[in-house]
């Protein structure tokens, strides 16, 4: 596979140097060192195809295929106060908050969206680790209220989909405090009887796990995902020792009864699907119910409103 | 002899001389050395009141983490009476880095639960310097529920760094007993009042303080991350703590502008360290206070006011 890859390289890259080329037509899988051809990546929901390592997938190509036909509707999540704390280290944080906007396309880090799954009305949240390491903020704790509240109302489901470093430090003791405002959002699913589902995905540690993330009904782990509290070299220096292999990943984490279930990408909207219809009293889904998703996954996703 | 902080070593010089001159005159009976003593003493007073009276964010996080600073248990035993200690999570160990149990304060029963970092060396390894694993939240959870059922106010004591950073602490859950814990504090039918008497580091301090009221002491902090972390993270020099302190707002001056603390308890000049008797009264004053405010308040609705407290934050942020 590696040689090909090399070989062919160039020559797709001279031959399509034109603008509405992606830039980088292929990725370095940082696993296994395979060269991936960035349509095929897609298609295969970001997984490596030569040894299963789950890359970071974006919100939107995350609910793209979720949803049925990649059809969904965004859920608006309240505006925050930008820079509450007029942060600055090296950077301003404003500036940092533009970067990541423009970097991802996207507002924060997290989506929220409502629709279908196989034919089974949900409401998703997803956790968007290219935006500053996916941290959680003001506006995080918002969407996570936002999906908690749109669930209740159309009495559905929420699956969240976690992904981030933390707490994100540029707004102190705010983003500390999303703990327990999420916490509260989590209550609200509760006590409404409603299933609340999280996927744990690589990485989910700091904060973020210490809160929504594991007060789930139902914890899932994508496979090898880095979840836990503390940081690996936090804890390498104040235990001073060497950690076993395998540490804080899912398996591991599955191995000490902290996850229901490690779940490969590709399975998981057929197990979400059957989870979900079981917790809330659904016939099982049968296979056929619908035409197969369209093929353009690479495409931008359609929302039916914004 | 007191122990000083960097900052306050020319404080430690003057105390230094008025103590030697004083030493001097005990053995030497024909010097009378008090005048000269009392005009130092004086000056040392003037200047502590000065020192004090405008600390940095990371001074403070200095005064916050002060080894002769009253400690969780020097509360407990100073202001409760009737306390009972009550140990362990039923599952896996007793955590001495949290305390717990049943005492009064006046005459109300409750339930009091926090974070105790140990006054000397052993008692500091005992208690893991307060830092505590999961065993620890979960018998906090399980303290919670007695006062729950038996109708209980509850009272934190908050200060550690935060919660253990180890291997079995992670094998046993470490995320998922914070995350109980606070969602343990927000679902109990009965007053939560939460101190924080030193440091509030971090998830570790959360899960014992989303309660009803967050109370702090003036030179108490209260962060998402330590000043040390943070700077060896965004600044990628963790000497830069200083820049870091001010940049995370960690101070109770801040939380109260920020609408997350309630109370400011002042503390006598010097920090609290200085004068524990006096700062563990007006904690105490404090608590006897919101107790009395909360007690008349219905299950349904301290629930529910906890909830939208957490809920509203944010809609402040600071003045440019
Ligand atoms: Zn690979």
């Amino acid at each position: 596979m590696n040689w090909i890859s090399n070989y062919v390289r160039p020559t797709i890259n001279s031959l399509f140097s034109r603008r509405e080329v992606p830039e980088n037509l292929w990725k370095k899988c940082p696993e296994c060192g395979t060269m991936l051809f960035h349509r095929e990546l897609a298609d295969n929901l970001n997984v490596c195809s030569s040894c299963d390592h789950h890359m970071h997938i974006t919100p939107r190509d995350r609910f793209a295929d979720l949803f049925d036909g990649g059809i969904f509707t965004e859920v608006s999540v309240p505006e925050v106060i930008h820079d509450p704390l007029h942060f600055k280290d090296q950077k301003k944080y404003p500036e940092r908050l533009k970067a990541a906007q423009k970097k991802t396309g996207e507002k924060d880090a997290m989506l929220v969206a409502q629709g279908e799954m196989n034919r089974t009305p949900i409401v998703a949240a997803c956790q968007d680790f290219s935006f500053m390491g996916g941290s959680m903020g003001m506006y995080v704790g918002n969407a996570i209220i936002a999906a908690a509240e749109t669930a209740v109302k159309l009495e559905r489901p929420l699956i969240l989909f976690s992904a981030a470093g933390g707490a994100r430090m540029q707004e102190g003791i705010l983003s500390l405090m999303q703990m327990p405002r999420t916490t509260v959002a989590v209550e609200m699913l509760k006590e409404e009887g409603l299933p609340f589902i999280v996927v744990l995905t690589h990485p989910t540690t700091g904060g973020v796990t210490a809160s929504y993330a594991m007060l789930g009904d139902i914890h899932i782990g994508e496979p090898n995902a880095l979840i836990g509290f503390a940081g690996t070299r936090v804890i390498e220096q104040t235990i001073r020792e060497k950690l076993p292999e395998g540490f804080q990943r899912s398996e591991y984490l599955l191995d000490h009864g902290m996850l229901d279930r490690v779940t490969h990408r590709k399975n998981l909207k057929a197990e979400l699907t059957s989870i979900t219809r079981a917790l809330t009293g659904l016939p099982p889904a049968v296979a056929g119910d619908l035409p197969k998703p369209s093929k353009a996954k690479s495409e931008a996703p359609k929302a039916e409103e914004k | 002899m007191n122990n000083y902080l960097e900052f306050e070593k020319p404080l430690a010089e003057i105390e230094g001389k008025a103590e030697e001159l004083r030493a001097l005159a005990r053995s030497n009976e024909e010097m009378d050395v008090e005048e000269e003593a009392s005009a130092l003493d004086k000056k040392a007073e003037a200047l502590l009141k000065d020192l004090y009276s405008d600390l940095t964010a990371w001074r403070k996080c200095q005064v916050a983490r002060h080894p002769d600073r009253p400690h969780c248990l020097d509360y407990i035993n100073q202001l409760f009476t009737d306390f009972t200690q009550l140990a362990g999570d039923r599952n896996f160990a007793d955590d001495l880095a949290i305390v717990g149990g049943l005492a009064r304060i006046g005459d109300q029963a409750v339930v009091v639960i926090g974070q105790e970092k140990g006054s000397d060396t052993k008692s500091r390894v005992e208690r893991n310097f307060g830092m505590a694993r999961p065993e620890g939240y979960r018998k906090a959870i399980r303290l919670m529920d007695l006062a729950h059922r038996f109708k209980l106010p509850v009272v934190t004591l908050v200060d550690t760094t935060g919660a253990f950073p180890g291997k079995g602490a992670e094998e046993r859950g470490q995320s998922e007993a914070i995350a109980r814990c606070t969602e343990k504090c927000l679902q109990i039918g009965v007053p939560l009042i939460t101190v924080v008497i030193g440091e509030g580091g971090s998830g570790g301090a959360v899960a014992l303080a989303a309660g009803n009221k967050l109370v702090m002491l003036e030179h108490s902090v209260y962060s998402v991350i330590s000043p040390e972390g943070c700077a060896s993270i965004l600044w990628k020099d963790a000497s830069r703590m200083r820049e870091a302190a001010e940049a995370l707002r960690v101070t109770a001056q801040d939380l109260s502008a920020l609408g997350v603390a309630d109370e400011i308890i002042p503390e006598p000049i010097g920090g609290a360290h200085r004068d524990p008797q006096t700062t563990i009264k007006s904690v105490g004053a404090a608590i006897e206070k919101h107790l009395k405010d909360l007690s008349k308040k219905k299950p349904e609705t301290l629930i529910k006011e906890r909830r939208k407290k957490f809920l509203d934050l944010g809609s402040k942020g600071l003045a440019a």
